[in-house]
């Protein structure tokens, strides 16, 4: 396979068009608005349909009918729209039904900016929706890891039957880099639908039996035993949905957690602590829920910070200090805002942490 | 071999355009590469840049803190960014709209004449062309006939009447 | 013994949780039998609104989904592009249609998305114990509107026939009472006719239904229905709007 240079939103389209991506719903929010576009021309000619819904709230909801209805459903926004959509993504949780959603986030809160941003990282962790759920979420460092996530996140999301996240920024959306994409899946066929969903509301002539997609359940008891059957698939996602990557952990003083962005900006850090004599590790996570806390175990003994390094005011840094769980003291570098430190600040402001608590 | 070029504008001059052609190019070549672009409100009006890294090895960080080349459109993208140009790189200035010539001293400065260039061949909206012959001449960063070929792509159908005026742009610095 | 009449199979045989009086188990009625008399019941998606009729789904036999409160036309429009040879409809009441939802029901229109919505009108806030909607007449009591609803407090009742009809793309768009036997019949026909629209693409259908809620109107069932039929349709005219040509 040859690569092709493309800029992220649009080869996040293509990616989820190549995995067999039936609807795209979508409404305009920078830096993510080439996603709708290519995906108004695109998806049409691979045989999906398009809307661009009047609001974030009818965008999640059109995802919605169209994913409970059995297709394969991709949505994207940035941060104020994905705000919007919340209380629809507790709703699909609670409904069970298949969704991958991309954030390409910017910066907060309110209206904010439009340069990159990580202060999302609660909102998709957390989530902004009301109840007991949990979203899997996966953050890509360039383009050709997004592509390859979207593709596969189609699958996830049916496996478990609820939203995947995939949490962007604005520079990964806007940034070309060559990438491979893989072959183009089908879009399922009616027949298809009814045959591998046969929860979907196809019509009670396509299955057995009347389906109906819900989320109220007046009886405590019903309630309940419907959130632990939730929970038990989120126990199984926790142990089979785990991803990160790691450099240089061994020998490392210094252990940067980042992600995304971020992640590639401690890479390059690390190289000018090595000129500088100062040997500097790195956990990526790649999943962010569930957070990868086995990494940590692969911290080796020289190390005498772990420094989360965000896009914000220190959101991850809390998973961080669960997973060092006071082995460690943790540290963090940030800026916010949508101001993007250069590596050389994130070295300087490492090497002074590490200062402070050799001291 | 790695390369960290930064081009700069005014929106509408294609510093973004020929930053783009060149990492293309450099993929095409087997290298890896980024291309980085400012976005925002900058893109209607102000200045345009973007940064492009062409690399025989794996790009970590997109974003550079100081650059071998520098290509500025216009002054204001001359004045804001030639610091960041590392001692013994190279500035390539666009003199038609750039009157002044760079305050640094450790660099090559290479000034270009691209709008009038590109309008004695008939167009100075190829001023842009004329200046990326003059990047590859000088940095080598990637092959003529890659770029050759991309344009032939480029302008095809219905935009073939634009390929000869670009091919001489090009060549006029790039033989 | 010559059978002269069942329940529609479109019904599941389980009572209700509707009040007595209530008009939502005959507008649900006259769907269920258009759809068995047009053979569609194992052909037909529909969408449930927030409201006393998220329960419908436990009554009508046919495949369906509940909604985030005033969505249905968005999420019905999504459900349109994955299953395009389907009968789709919502079902929707007052609060959730013209209050919250007014966004998403002018949208589904001014798109013309093909499918119909049952726009169950009964001038309150039933499942949350009778507030105050955007259908309520002036001068009616709510519990929050004690003394009545006034113009300076809360505007004028919005006639969402009158907006509807005005968008381009809404092919069909009538209003019908459930205030008696003969209306009710007439009221079935107009089913009829909007699913034969809607079968033929031609773009948004729409029925409102003028109905009753004698449990927060305080009314007996048989006062209510006098209230839809004076106070109601002297306000809301029952009357079609707009009919394609030949239909």
């Amino acid at each position: 396979m040859s690569k092709v240079l493309m800029k992220g939103n649009e080869a996040f389209a293509e990616a989820a068009i190549r995995g067999g991506c039936k609807c795209y719903f979508g409404y305009p929010i920078t830096p993510q608005n080439e996603v709708p576009e290519y995906m108004s021309h695109e998806l049409p000619k691979a045989g999906g349909a398009f809307i661009q819904a009047e609001s974030e709230l009818a965008a999640i909801n059109m995802a919605y009918g169209a994913a409970a209805a059995g297709g394969r459903v991709f949505i994207s926004t940035s941060s104020p729209g994905l705000a919007l959509m919340q209380e629809g993504i507790g709703f699909i949780c609670s409904c069970e039904v298949p969704l991958v959603a991309m954030n390409v986030s910017r910066g907060g809160p309110g209206v904010g900016g439009i340069q990159p941003g990580q202060a999302d990282y609660f909102q998709v962790t957390r989530g902004g929706y009301n109840g007991d759920c949990r979203i899997p979420v996966f953050a890509p460092a360039n383009i050709q890891e997004s592509v390859d996530l979207i593709y596969e996140c189609f699958d996830i999301a049916e496996k478990y039957r609820n939203p995947v996240i995939i949490f962007a920024d604005g520079m990964l959306g806007q940034m070309m880099e060559p990438v491979e994409l893989p072959p183009k899946k089908e879009i399922a066929s009616a027949e298809q639908i009814a045959k591998e969903k046969p929860w979907a509301i196809t019509g009670t002539d396509h299955h057995e039996g009347r389906n109906v997609v819900y989320s109220l359940r007046l009886q405590p008891d019903v309630l309940e035993s419907h959130v632990n059957h939730m929970f038990e698939k989120y126990a199984e996602a926790e142990k089979e949905l785990v991803r990160y990557k790691t450099q240089k952990l061994d020998d490392a003083e210094i252990v940067f957690v980042a992600f995304g962005t971020m992640s590639r900006i401690c890479a390059e850090a690390i190289e000018i602590l090595e000129e500088k004599g100062v040997k500097a590790g790195l956990i990526r996570p790649i999943s962010l829920w569930p957070f990868p806390k086995a990494a940590f175990d692969e911290i080796g003994p020289k190390t005498k910070v772990v420094i989360s390094t965000e896009l914000s005011m220190g959101q991850m840094i809390e998973d961080v200090k669960m997973a060092a769980a006071g082995r460690w003291p943790v540290k963090l570098i940030n800026r916010t805002g949508g101001i993007v430190p250069s590596s050389i600040e994130v070295a300087e402001r490492a090497l002074k942490a590490l200062e402070e608590v050799k001291a | 071999m790695k390369k960290k070029m930064f081009f700069a504008g005014s929106g509408g001059q294609g510093a973004l355009a020929i930053g783009q052609m060149i990492a293309k190019a450099g993929m095409e070549e087997g290298n890896e590469v980024t291309w980085l672009p400012s976005y925002g409100p900058e893109m209607r009006g102000g200045t345009a840049n973007c940064t492009v890294i062409v690399s025989d090895k794996t790009i970590s960080c997109p974003l550079i803190n100081d650059a071998d080349v520098l290509v500025a459109m216009n002054l204001p993208s001359l004045r804001k960014f030639e610091s960041m140009v590392v001692p013994g790189g190279i500035i390539f200035i666009n003199s038609s709209l750039v009157p002044e010539t760079s305050t640094r001293t450790d660099v090559k400065v290479i000034e270009v004449p691209a709008n009038e260039k590109a309008l004695e061949l008939g167009n100075d909206r190829a001023a842009n062309i004329v200046m990326l012959g003059a990047i590859l001449k000088e940095t080598g960063v990637c092959k003529k006939d890659t770029i050759m070929h991309q344009m032939e792509k480029m302008f095809s159908g219905r935009k073939a009447k634009f390929l000869p005026l670009n091919v001489a742009a090009l060549e006029l610095y790039c033989k | 013994m010559k059978t002269i009449f069942e329940p529609t199979k479109g019904m599941l045989p389980v009572d209700t949780s509707y009040c007595p009086g209530c008009s939502h188990g005959v507008a649900h009625r006259i769907i269920m039998e258009v759809l068995e008399e047009r053979g569609d019941l194992g052909n037909t998606i529909g969408v449930v609104p927030i409201g006393c009729s998220i329960n419908a789904h436990h009554f009508m036999n046919i495949d369906m989904c509940e909604s985030t409160h005033g969505r249905a036309p968005a999420i019905a429009s999504g459900i349109r592009r994955v299953q395009p040879d389907k009968v789709v409809f919502t079902y929707q009441g007052d609060g959730d249609l013209a209050s919250i939802g007014a966004g998403e029901i002018i949208h589904a229109a001014h798109r013309g998305e093909k499918f119909t919505t049952f726009f169950i009108n009964n001038g309150i806030y039933g499942m949350t114990g009778g507030q105050m909607a955007p259908t309520t007449l002036i001068g009616q009591k709510a519990t929050t509107c004690v003394d009545g609803r006034t113009v300076e407090q809360a505007g004028m009742p919005l006639k969402m026939c009158e907006i509807i009809s005005q968008i381009d793309c809404a092919v069909f768009v009538e209003r019908v009472i459930l205030n008696n036997p003969a209306n009710i019949r007439k009221a079935k026909a107009v089913v009829k006719k909007a699913l034969e629209i809607q079968d033929a693409r031609l773009g948004f259908t729409f029925i409102e239904f003028l109905s009753a809620c004698p449990t927060n109107w305080g009314l007996t069932p048989k006062d209510a229905l006098h209230f839809v039929e004076n106070d109601m349709a002297a306000y809301y005219p029952v009357k079609n709007f707009k009919c394609p040509e030949g239909f």
